[in-house]
């Protein structure tokens, strides 16, 4: 951007202005927290706003039913609140679609991050007033400081109160921000006077969340963002008015997204520094051959990270390389990155010595890039670790494992005085490690604890006591929890691999026979069938086939039989149809619905919406079949798409057959109709030959000449209906074109008085050859046909400003005022054509050549004289300026 | 004596007609009403033209046009007017020049002496050439028009020669280009018409009006010998 002229206002600054234009406008009122009056600031201005006459409607305002404040709700409509039943409990939520129906200037939203009830279009009322906007509403909204997602972190840092409504920081950015604010003191004042309302769940942490040195710490933030914002709009009209001042020079970051927790604290960290830097920033991951075997927990931690770096403004990047550091140096030699964010996880030293740190290879590596590293959390998320502390105990593996200790005892002690009780703890080893590879820890555990205590018991003196008297049976001991542990471990990997094998094998074999399946059908109906069929059966859901049949979304089929889908769900399919995105439950839009649908994405366009759904709450997608799901879905569009080209091929076909067949029928015409009149005008010349010329010859010449050209129109207007031309770009000489024709013409033109005034000057055309000279012949042989002898028919070419025209300029009888538009229609004659003949196709075909060369052709009357004019336009695009010098390379 | 043009065309009054008129003009004809009887006949001693019809009943006439020229036959060949990559293609496979059905006796003969005369001992490399009131000394590199020096451009020039080369016989685009400018040119037709355009304003008495160097619209230029 800075290496184009600084003065001129960028591309993108234009069209992020134009946007804005367009949209409504939102306003917030930001505040450090509850309790600074922010709804009252904002009521406020809606009253100066409907004193200036604009049409202000209220969506929605809390009063908490507090008079002063229902008192200043009062001058203003208010919009009826949509009720959502939800259990017991009514919810009242702001009516979009009778907002957008009643469509005011401006509208009143209160709370900006709320959180919809289910069943609403939008889960949170941003995109409910993102949607307003759309629909060219201002919005006046209200919001706390902590919402902000980047902030998110920050806040939760001292406060201690994490919210869960957040707001993207880049809707934050395009608004225009007023900051209510409140000092602390008086901000406590007023709670004490309870004149702040306070949510129910909130009361609990009010003690701590309240105090003077948090309020202060957020009353900076909200001063620092709004101050921030104003920065960032500033800039924006900077770069739009061309100023480009001084303001920093294309800082880069990039910040490196990894399968660890914590990104996400990463990426608002980041987010901070390129908002403070005004930098623009990349979230970076490196695609490496490990990345192949992370889990379903991590891959979608990652996809959540850069969801979030993407709502935040962050462009996205994925790299594949052979290791992490790798992938990131090319990136940031790549991206010209002047700043790069990366988390380093407190991993053992040990850990660190063994593999490298990547932050450490990263820094030796590159020099003119700060490198900011940030300590990120290990594990700490709540997320994170379900997988592990998850499992239940294995009470029946723990069962079986104790009986087989038993067992053993009893082999044992059966045994024990043929063998020596030294060898029998070696026994002891088979029970340990059956338990460890069949159930795993756990239940090996306390296998071998009881095969110690057993053994202990039964065999090493004193018998019959617990007592070890000797340190080598401690040893013993400790050898079976060993082995129990190391069996255990290895068999739990052992099967944890097996697990994984066996469920991509099938998932593979799924693939495998879904695409066979799909590869044999040819209609639509049978592939939609398949596919339900086929995702139903793998992924263990209900699903359903939708597509566009003239213009409402019909089910095509479902599995298992037709469900009744409500309103609700047809809108969630319409959406997902409409808008090619997911939506439905557990996506990011009409959440109630019990279907979520998405769409069969082609390249011609979306061209089904395919529904899933299952009886548990949820996502009806299990988390590790989300990728085999992706694949489906793929597989499914494809043979979709591959069902609408055949079909579009075989119309094709038939079609081209069609053609094949007229056009042969043409040649053979033409064979059958030019040979007798080659005869006919060669018997009239010999006849000429013989008797010498006479009126006869001539008479016979001159009809074999116009059947001919009757005969070549009616083959070029079937060619132009049928659509059948092929227009060749050559280029030419104007003064070529009109001899020719002139040449061809003679005997039509013979005792006119011929201007030819096409100046050698002119530029080289762009034109069919062939189709100029049918046009040339058509026109030249029209004026020849009704100028009179001896009057001047003059063919003239002239540069105009935008082009090149060549007009045909007769003194014939002009044409019949007021159906000039007309003239090129099919089979319209001008008064008079009898006399003459003629089919009326001429300049049908003039018109329909010119079409397809992309030329103009127009007729007129001559304004000074008796006579009309026909014109060609060529546009200045298909002319060819050259110099003499262009022939002599 | 066997006779020196052969007329190919499957219709028997265009047969009959087209001898009418070329004995008239003093050749002997001989008749063929397809491609075998034409292979055959074209064969004979004697032979020096062939008049191709592209229409016949047992193989398409293009197949005759390298058959025949490898029999050291000139070649004109019949076609209809739309069919100008027809034409090009009969062209660029060795046919000396076309005829558009229907056509005059006039044009059909002037056609036969210019390709028969063509295949007279070849005087164009070396003297000079005269293009009604134009002469052109080749080794010396000079045009006069009626004893006035002309002076053209290398190209012109060269293109000027090359049309000279096949008196009132049609050139293609590709052959001028080819020959001229090279085989990488062979597309470049924007040369071309800038050269003939600049040897028309310098040797044509009225150069919006040609006479002398004629398009064959879409196929190439005729140098018209007829004065």
């Amino acid at each position: 951007m800075n290496s184009t002229d600084p003065s001129r206002p960028s591309p993108e600054a234009l069209l992020k202005q134009a946007r804005k234009e367009a949209r409504g406008r939102l306003k917030i009122f930001l505040g450090a927290s509850p309790g600074v009056g922010k709804t009252f600031e904002m009521l406020r201005e809606g009253a100066e706003l409907l004193a200036q006459g604009k049409d202000v409607v209220v969506g929605i305002v809390e009063t908490h039913g507090r008079a002063d404040t229902e008192k200043l709700v009062a001058p203003f409509e208010v919009l009826p609140r949509l009720v959502i039943e939800h259990g017991v409990h009514k919810l009242a939520e702001l009516d979009l679609d009778a907002m957008v129906a009643r469509k005011p200037q401006v509208a009143l939203v209160d709370e900006f991050a709320h959180s919809n009830a289910s069943g609403s279009r939008h889960p949170k009322r941003w995109q409910d007033i993102e949607e307003l906007r759309d629909a060219g509403i201002d919005v006046l909204t209200t919001l706390n400081i902590q919402h902000v997602e980047s902030l998110n972190d920050v806040v939760a840092g001292f406060t201690r109160v994490r919210v869960r409504e957040t707001v993207p920081d880049a809707i934050v950015d395009d608004a225009e921000i007023e900051v209510v604010d409140v000092p602390p003191d008086e901000l406590i004042e007023r709670l004490k006077d309870g004149k702040v309302y306070v949510p129910h769940e909130a009361t609990r942490a009010l003690g701590h969340f309240f105090s003077k040195s948090n309020l202060s710490a957020l009353r900076e933030l909200a001063l620092r963002r709004a101050a921030q914002t104003v920065d960032q709009q500033m800039l924006d009209h900077v770069r739009l008015v061309g100023d480009a001042g001084n303001w920093a020079a294309g800082e880069r970051i990039i910040v490196a997204v990894g399968d660890q927790p914590g990104s996400e604290a990463l990426i608002r960290a980041t987010k901070r520094l390129a908002d403070a830097m005004h930098a623009t920033w990349t979230a970076v991951t490196v695609e490496t051959p490990r990345s192949a075997t992370l889990s379903e927990e991590a891959r979608a931690r990652v996809a959540k990270a850069l969801k979030l770096a993407a709502e935040m403004g962050a462009s996205l990047a994925t790299i594949p390389a052979a290791s992490v550091i790798e992938g990131l140096r090319a990136q940031i030699i790549e991206a010209k990155a002047t700043a790069v964010v990366i988390g380093k996880s407190r991993r053992s030293w040990l850990f660190e010595l063994r593999h490298g740190s990547v932050v450490d290879q990263l820094v030796r590596g590159l020099e003119g890039v700060a490198v900011h590293v940030m300590p990120t959390p290990q594990g700490s998320v709540a997320t994170n670790d379900g997988a592990r502390g998850g499992r239940p105990f294995n009470w029946s593996g723990t069962t079986i494992g104790l009986s087989m200790v038993a067992a053993t005892t009893g082999g044992a002690v059966a045994v024990a005085s043929w063998i020596g009780p030294n060898s029998v703890d070696l026994l002891y080893l088979i029970p340990v490690i059956a338990t460890a590879t069949l159930f795993g820890l756990r239940p090996a555990l306390v296998a071998s604890v009881s095969a110690a205590l057993a053994y202990n018991f039964f065999f090493l003196p004193p018998i019959y006591t617990f007592t070890i008297s000797n340190p080598q049976n401690a040893v013993t001991f400790l050898v079976l929890t060993g082995v129990a542990i190391v069996a255990s471990q290895l068999a739990g990997r052992l099967r944890r691999e097996a697990n994984i094998g066996a469920r991509t094998a099938t998932e593979n074999a799924g693939i495998a026979a879904f695409g066979q399946r799909l590869a044999g059908v040819s209609d639509e109906e049978t592939t939609a069938a398949i596919v339900c069929e086929e995702v139903a059966s793998l992924l263990n859901v209900s699903t359903i086939l939708l597509t566009r049949k003239e213009r409402d979304l019909r089910v095509i089929t479902a599995v298992p039989s037709e469900p009744a889908l409500g309103a609700l769900d047809m809108a969630a399919a319409e959406w997902a149809f409409d808008r090619n995105e997911m939506a439905g439950r557990d996506t990011g839009t009409l959440t109630a619905s019990d279907w979520q649908f998405h769409p069969l994405v082609t390249s011609l366009g979306v061209l089904a919406v395919l529904g899933v759904g299952h009886s548990a709450s949820g996502n009806p997608v299990a988390p590790e079949k989300r990728t085999l799901f992706a694949t489906l879905l793929g597989q499914a569009a494809l043979a979709h798409e591959r069902i609408k080209l055949e079909a579009q091929a075989r119309d094709f076909g038939a079609l081209k057959q069609r053609d094949d067949l007229r056009a042969t029928l043409l040649s053979s015409i033409g064979h059958d109709l030019k040979t007798p009149l080659t005869a006919v005008v060669a018997a009239a010349d010999a006849l000429a030959d013989a008797n010498g010329e006479n009126e006869t010859t001539q008479t016979l010449r001159a009809e074999a000449r116009r059947l001919r050209r009757v005969f070549d129109d009616l083959v070029e207007m079937t060619r132009i209906e049928a659509d059948a031309l092929v227009v060749r770009h050559d280029i030419l000489d104007l003064t070529d074109a009109v001899a020719a024709a002139t040449i061809d013409l003679k005997a039509e033109l013979a005792g006119h008085k011929l201007i030819l005034d096409v100046p050698p000057a002119l530029p080289l055309v762009e034109a069919d050859p062939r189709m100029l000279h049918h046009i040339l012949i058509n026109l030249i042989g029209n004026a020849a046909k009704f100028a009179p002898l001896n009057t001047p028919l003059t063919i003239q070419g002239r540069r105009a400003h935008d082009g090149l025209t060549l007009a045909i300029i007769d003194n014939g009888p002009g044409l019949p005022p007021g159906n000039e538009a007309q003239l090129f229609d099919r089979f319209i004659r001008v008064e008079g054509d009898d006399m003459t003949g003629g089919t009326g196709l001429g300049l049908a075909i003039v018109k329909g050549f010119a079409d397809a060369m992309g030329l103009c052709v127009s007729a007129c009357n001559r304004a000074d004289d008796r006579g009309s004019r026909f014109e060609i336009f060529w546009p200045e695009s298909s002319l060819r300026l050259t110099s003499e010098d262009t022939a002599e390379k | 004596m066997t006779a020196q043009i052969l007329v190919v065309d499957d219709e028997p009054a265009i047969r009959r007609l087209v001898r009418g008129a070329v004995e008239r003009f003093g050749l002997t004809v001989a008749e063929a009403a397809n491609a075998a009887e034409a292979l055959t006949l074209a064969k004979r001693e004697g032979c020096e033209l062939v008049l191709l019809d592209l229409g016949l009943p047992d193989r398409d006439g293009i197949e005759l046009v390298p058959l025949i020229k490898a029999m050291d036959r000139a070649i004109i060949v019949l076609t209809a007017r739309d069919a100008t990559a027809e034409k090009v293609t009969a062209l660029d496979l060795g046919a000396d020049d076309y005829v558009v059905k229907p056509f005059d006796t006039e044009e059909l003969l002037a056609r036969i002496r210019a390709a028969i005369r063509h295949r007279m001992p070849d005087s164009t490399t070396s003297g000079k050439i005269c293009a009604g009131p134009v002469t052109i000394d080749v080794l010396g590199h000079r045009v006069q028009k009626l004893k006035q020096e002309i002076r053209l451009t290398r190209k012109e020039f060269a293109v000027f020669v090359e049309l000279a080369r096949y008196p009132g016989r049609v050139v293609t685009h590709a052959h001028l280009l080819r020959n001229v400018w090279g085989e990488a040119h062979i597309a470049d037709i924007e040369y071309l018409r800038v050269a003939v355009r600049g040897l028309r304003l310098k040797i044509e008495d009225d150069p919006a009006n040609p006479i002398l160097i004629q398009n064959e619209p879409g196929v190439g230029y005729r140098l018209n010998e007829g004065f």
